[in-house]
């Protein structure tokens, strides 16, 4: 090889990569825009583009209602994803380790919540609360973001657990472990970075849930709802800054989810 | 017997049959096993994939509870037992060496599970690493340690709460040919020094006979023959065990008369294709008339003029020089007769005259 020879280089495709900057971009040009507005110097929640300000940010946090509703989002949220990791992670272990009558349809029922339009889901549910009696509040938001909670919870898990080398477990039974130090010490580390990535992902969907929420929410809020609430009456670029928080708080958590499950993955062999 | 038996050895298998349900009707894995494996005895379970050794293991180990049978260890019915109440470790073939963890806490989990203070864990972790010859690895994880090294982390694991038994499941199958040796020698040194019944489990049989102080032969979910290494080669029980370990001519003849019906053995003359062999039955008293097999070692075979038990002319077919030794296939009236020796190599097409003692020609059961 000479000197001023370069070395050959694979063709790129140009083409093709351009028509996909250019779909995703005009897909996310709206949330572009919303946080565009967000810091808008004008009054109402539209173009044209009056000026920066991060006046819209200061009312958001002042305003009694967002951090009222944002609190309850947290509750919500918090207790859901417990709730949900619990009972997906058991749902998991049931469906990794036992042979039952009914398991096939047993994963389907699990992961119908997510197949289902939210709509039905919330629709039936409302019913179901209604028929027992139970009065609409956050309790039984909680109880809605739970169901879909279980299936986003559980896929994570089984698939990580559908790798764990079964000769783990024997060996710490052959070397002296009862079934808790065994889930504790072995299997529950080999699973972690699943439960927490389920965890973050159950818990930023349940954070800006609206449509099964619409029907089961009481008198109290969650951050969603009180966006959607306010969409219709009073339109400022408050709307846009609380919704560029919940965006920011929402990408956050998916990151981190992806980082845990991906610096797991690579920590084992 | 059997009663003094089960009390006497550190492990006993009584009758054990374990069977698994398939498609096409039950499978069994061990059928009807009966061993007696006695304290400080490094013990090997010899036998084919799908020969039952590995699930008489996890028997003896209590990740399989036999349908049939008990399962002994120290004189106490051990059968149901899990494994974490069983004084008995393993080494796996895979190692199952706990990922999350470094080789420190691997070694000392058995202590740990065991509710013991860091305080007292902490020398046994430096001594048993020493054990192994691993004493500086102690803060890495398995994943940045070699085959042997890991090897090395879970024998060292296996043994750092001394076990009454420690079970081996093929642990030199996954290393290179190389350190297979060393690690094999090692092995033996580990189990004279600590005094650890070993219980061994391979296909190996160069493994076995180097390793054991007894071999079970296994065939099928049965046994085929227990006994010494040297018992084993020498005198083997069945065709089958003969065919299995090492290499071996074999004829099969009639029983033309039984001369010398000795105490431990018995000789007789057998007649193969019209040429007449005397030979000896070690293991059973064959009867006049009686279909045999002749077991000839390759190694037990000379080229001499002088008279010998049993001769056999013929010409040098193939000749293959393996360094160490040197094969050599002499087709003769009773078909080709392999023979192994050391240095003088012999020409293609030479006529040569075959011998061999009647002590080193078996009689097998047909």
């Amino acid at each position: 090889m000479t000197a001023h020879e370069h070395p050959r280089k694979p063709t790129r495709p140009w083409f093709l990569g351009t028509v996909a900057v250019l779909i995703y971009g005009f897909l996310n040009a709206p949330i572009a825009v919303l946080v565009g507005m967000s810091f808008n110097d004008s009054a109402i929640l539209s173009l044209p583009f009056k000026g920066v300000t991060l006046g819209w940010y200061q009312t958001t946090f002042q305003d009694t209602a967002i951090q009222a509703s944002l609190l309850n989002s947290l509750k919500v949220a918090a207790s859901a994803t417990f709730l949900a990791t619990l009972f997906g992670l058991l749902a998991a272990f049931a469906v990794y380790r036992y042979r039952f009558w009914g398991k096939s349809s047993f994963r389907i029922a699990l992961n119908l919540p997510i197949l289902l339009p939210g709509i039905v889901t919330g629709v039936a549910m409302l019913a179901y609360f209604s028929q027992l009696g139970l009065g609409l509040s956050l309790g039984t938001v909680i109880l809605g973001h739970v169901v879909f909670g279980i299936p986003v919870a559980f896929g994570p898990i089984l698939t990580r657990l559908s790798q764990f080398p079964r000769s783990l477990e024997e060996a710490a039974y052959d070397l002296g472990a009862r079934p808790a130090q065994v889930f504790r010490g072995v299997i529950f580390p080999y699973i972690r970075s699943a439960v927490v990535a389920g965890a973050l992902l159950a818990f930023t969907l349940s954070f800006d849930e609206v449509v099964v929420t619409l029907f089961l929410t009481g008198r109290e809020n969650t951050l969603p709802m009180e966006i959607w609430g306010r969409l219709r009456t009073n339109i400022t670029p408050e709307i846009a800054a609380v919704a560029t928080l919940l965006l920011g708080i929402s990408t956050v958590l998916v990151l981190m989810s992806q980082w845990i499950a991906d610096t797991d993955e690579a920590g084992h062999v | 017997m059997k009663k003094s038996l089960s009390q006497s050895s550190i492990v006993y298998l009584d009758q054990v049959t374990k069977v698994y349900p398939t498609a096409n009707g039950e499978f069994y894995a061990v059928r009807d096993l009966t061993l007696d494996v006695q304290a400080g005895e490094f013990y090997s379970l010899l036998g084919s994939s799908g020969s039952g050794k590995t699930t008489t293991l996890r028997l003896i180990g209590g990740f399989e509870i036999p349908e049939y049978g008990e399962v002994y260890v120290g004189g106490e019915a051990i059968t149901e037992q899990p494994p974490y109440r069983r004084d008995i470790h393993t080494v796996f073939q895979d190692y199952a060496l706990f990922p999350h963890l470094t080789v420190a806490a691997n070694v000392a989990y058995p202590l740990t599970v065991a509710g013991m203070s860091r305080s007292d864990i902490q020398p046994r972790i430096q001594e048993a690493l020493q054990l192994v010859q691993i004493a500086e690895l102690g803060d890495r994880k398995p994943s940045q340690l070699s085959g042997g090294q890991q090897q090395r982390v879970a024998l060292a694991r296996a043994f750092i709460n001394r076990p009454k038994v420690l079970l081996l499941d093929e642990p030199l199958s996954a290393l290179d040919a190389q350190i297979r040796e060393a690690v094999r020698q090692e092995l033996r040194q580990l189990q004279r020094q600590t005094g650890i019944t070993f219980i061994y489990v391979t296909h190996d049989q160069e493994e076995a006979l180097a390793l054991s102080d007894r071999i079970a032969v296994m065939h099928a979910g049965q046994v085929e023959q227990i006994g010494t290494p040297s018992d084993i080669y020498d005198n083997p029980a069945s065709p089958f065990v003969a065919r299995f370990i090492g290499q071996a001519n074999f004829l099969t003849g009639k029983v033309t008369a039984i001369f010398e019906l000795g105490e431990s053995s018995t000789t007789a003359n057998v007649v193969v294709n019209n040429v007449q062999l005397t030979a000896t039955s070690p293991r059973y008293v064959p009867t006049v008339g009686e279909n045999v097999t002749l077991m000839i070692r390759p190694e037990r075979i000379t080229i001499a003029n002088a008279a010998a038990d049993n001769q056999l002319t013929g010409k040098t077919v193939d000749v293959t020089y393996i360094g160490q030794r040197i094969e050599s296939t002499i087709e003769t009236s009773l078909g080709p007769i392999k023979m192994v020796q050391l240095s003088s190599r012999l020409a293609l097409e030479q006529t040569v005259q075959l011998s061999w003692p009647r002590s080193d020609c078996i009689i097998l059961p047909s």
